[in-house]
């Protein structure tokens, strides 16, 4: 965030593509978002927590913006019931640092730890564990969303306002402020994984080692190779893991089987030029990841080695330069596995790179109207923003929309309304219940405006 | 909202039959149609530019303006966004006029100075209060290189768009903190109606090719650029050069 003039300040998205000037205040309690709540203007008011959605959802140019970070209190931690109450400001980060040492685990962890509670329920945010876990609206037990008419209401996902927790699960912060939920937790003896690496160098040989014995494990991904063409495209790593059991682990280890340790080596700093990223270190560092990992089964890792290995380095976002970059991330319903191959085809040979792509396979999805996940494969790619980026996503959509697919709203940043409204089918039920709770449209955000949520 | 490649929603262009402008429009439109209002002198010029941005697939609705009732530039500009945020401004009005009379006749002189200085100003203050209120977008405003360093062929001109250039340029500053963007575009040579019978310029360019540059400024965010891009350098040097060497160029 940067502090502008006139109490302004310049918000963008973790892809810093889009900046701009909204007013924000910084909540500390529940009190705190009802105020700001009602002392909004005719821009309205949005939620915002530490700002890793990559496109526009958690900036509101020209109105007011509520800070939540600020509302950080771990409630309650119900060992035997396995459950953790905390505010909507508490980022994963923090929640599993207190919740590992009683062996806690939360079972869905997006790539990376720096999201708000507030934030992981308005993306519904999935992680690897998606296939055996669901989304994280499917593990929460109640919130409290403080509404547009400056009331806070407590939803469950069977009660009596079971549509508005639904249509806040993924309702990218416009059905209102959620101040803290209740969450149901995992058990673990550990905190490490027994992870299955498979180096496999072509894309049809990747997806159908992934379609089998995927039950199997709790976690499971794919990198794969978004820039080598010919008869090794969509080359990849397939990882999968489950928890290791205390036994699991190398006797140095067995003593501090639940010490967590995530260190954050090193902050990026803000000197990159544009292009850093291009053909070249894409290929360097394509080539150098799939040959770090060469098959093998059993291996222990950490969290930080096996989920977020970009958690180690602060601010990485800044490495793509001052005009930032986008992630395009999809799902197809099973079925169209053509899609994914005819996307990373199209991917490799478009002159745009990318380093950080993923492939899974997505388990059932939930109830929510604007949930993201549904049962098929989602892929990501990122790109920095260069001139014919906007030609590549088009034609990424054009197949998106064919499969009957959808674009993830946490990370979406440039496709039209229209297509955002034909990929999202149940997004009229979704509007209903919005209109119902907030009938003058106060929760508004700059992705709501670009693509007429 | 402009999104994160750079394509904007909607478009005001002040000086609705400017060619620049319309170029400007059907450019963005190419890649992806928005919404337009075009801001000029109602007539057939600013009727015929509304159908072409629709063939283009443009949704766009016309606005009366004249850049010489600066009382009136308030109130064109909230008409303008009554119909939602705008996303891209392109303040593209201005006459050339004869610059022998320019700087002979009091009322050529006068026109030039109202249109192209103080008339940009009035409309940059409305503007900049409205864009500031909305916290994001994108303000382009049409100098030239006159503007850099005046000539004895048309320095009547260039003393005006030196004024507007110098207006945008510290508006930049401005609005800076408020998430909006002003950049000030400065072609050199263009083959326009206004230019219609003079000798071209070496590094002449087309409406078309400064719309080019203009996309590009807005897109990649920058506050300043030439069309052609060469005519930063050259101005650079021709700044620099003493009034002696200076008044025997043949440009």
């Amino acid at each position: 965030m940067e502090r502008g003039h006139g109490g302004l300040t310049l918000l963008n998205g973790w892809g810093r593509t889009a900046p701009t000037a909204a007013t924000v205040i910084t909540a500390t309690n529940p009190d705190d978002v009802v105020s700001a709540i009602r002392s909004a203007g005719q821009r309205g008011v949005v939620a915002r927590g530490l700002g890793r959605s990559y496109g526009d959802p958690a900036q509101n140019s020209g109105g007011l913006v509520i800070d939540m970070t600020g509302m950080d209190r771990i409630h309650d931690v119900d060992i035997a019931a396995a459950t953790v109450t905390a505010d909507a400001g508490v980022s994963l980060d923090t929640l599993m640092r207190r919740l590992l040492p009683d062996g806690l685990w939360l079972p869905v962890l997006p790539g990376t730890r720096q999201v708000i509670v507030g934030g992981a329920i308005g993306s519904d945010v999935h992680g690897k564990a998606h296939h055996v876990a669901g989304s994280f609206g499917n593990h929460v037990v109640s919130m409290d969303l403080a509404t547009a008419d400056g009331e806070v209401r407590t939803l469950t996902p069977d009660g009596e306002q079971a549509e508005l927790f639904w249509a806040t699960v993924g309702g990218m912060g416009l059905t209102g402020v959620v101040l803290r939920a209740t969450l149901h937790l995992d058990r673990v003896e550990s905190a490490y994984f027994v992870v299955d690496t498979e180096q496999v160098d072509n894309l049809d040989d990747l997806m159908a080692r992934q379609s089998v014995g995927d039950e199997n494990y709790v976690e499971s991904v794919s990198w794969f190779d978004a820039v080598t063409t010919g008869p090794h495209l969509g080359r990849g790593i397939l990882t999968r893991a489950n928890h290791a059991r205390v036994d699991d682990l190398p006797a140095k280890l067995r003593h501090t089987p639940l010490k967590f340790d995530a260190p954050q080596l090193l902050t990026v700093p803000d000197v990159f030029p544009p292009g850093m990223l291009n053909r070249v270190t894409a290929r360097i560092f394509s080539e150098l990841w799939y040959r770090k990992s060469p098959t093998k089964a059993g291996a222990v890792q950490n969290i930080t080695q096996f989920l977020h290995p970009l958690d180690i380095v602060g601010e990485w976002n800044r490495a793509y330069g001052p005009r930032g970059f986008l992630q395009y991330q999809f799902v197809v319903p099973f079925g169209a596995e053509d899609t994914i191959r005819q996307a990373v085809h199209l991917i490799a040979h478009s002159g745009h790179v990318s380093a950080l792509n993923v492939l899974k396979r997505f388990g059932a999805g939930n109830r929510a109207p604007m949930s993201f996940p549904m049962p098929g494969w989602t892929l990501c790619v990122d790109f920095p923003v260069r001139p014919g980026l906007h030609e590549l996503c088009a034609r990424l959509d054009d197949l998106v929309l064919a499969a009957g697919g959808r674009l993830y709203l946490a990370k979406e940043s440039r496709t039209t309304a229209d297509a955002l409204h034909r990929m999202y089918p149940r997004i009229d039920e979704w509007r209903k219940v919005r209109a119902t709770v907030d009938p003058a449209g106060m929760f508004r955000s700059d992705m709501s405006r670009r693509l007429a949520l | 909202m402009i999104d994160a490649v750079g394509n904007p929603q909607s478009l005001l262009l002040l000086g609705g039959s400017s060619e620049i402008g319309i170029a400007v429009a059907a450019k963005f439109a190419t890649v992806r149609p928005l919404r337009v209002v075009l801001a000029g002198r109602p007539g057939a010029r600013l009727d015929a530019a509304a159908d072409r941005l629709r063939t283009n697939g443009c949704t766009v609705s016309v606005l009366p303006f004249d850049a010489r009732q600066p009382d009136t530039h308030v109130e064109v500009v909230e008409k303008a966004f009554a119909d939602g945020d705008i996303d891209v401004t392109v303040v593209a009005f201005g006459v050339l006029g004869d610059q022998e009379a320019a700087w002979t006749d009091v009322a050529v002189a006068r026109e030039l100075a109202e249109v192209n200085y103080v008339g940009a100003v009035t409309v940059g203050v409305a503007l900049a209060e409205r864009l500031r209120r909305q916290g994001h977008g994108s303000l382009v405003a049409l100098s030239t290189v006159a503007a850099e360093r005046p000539r004895r062929s048309n320095f009547v001109y260039g003393s005006t768009k030196a004024g507007l250039d110098s207006f945008y340029t510290g508006l930049t500053e401005a609005l800076r903190p408020s998430g909006v963007r002003v950049s000030v575009v400065r072609p050199g040579f263009v083959h326009t109606r206004m230019t219609e019978g003079m000798k071209a310029a070496p590094l002449s360019q087309t409406a078309a090719q400064v719309a080019d540059v203009v996309v590009d400024t807005i897109r990649n965010g920058r506050e300043q650029a030439w069309a052609p891009s060469q005519l930063r350098w050259v101005m650079s040097v021709l700044r620099h050069l003493p009034r002696a060497v200076f008044r025997r160029l043949p440009v």
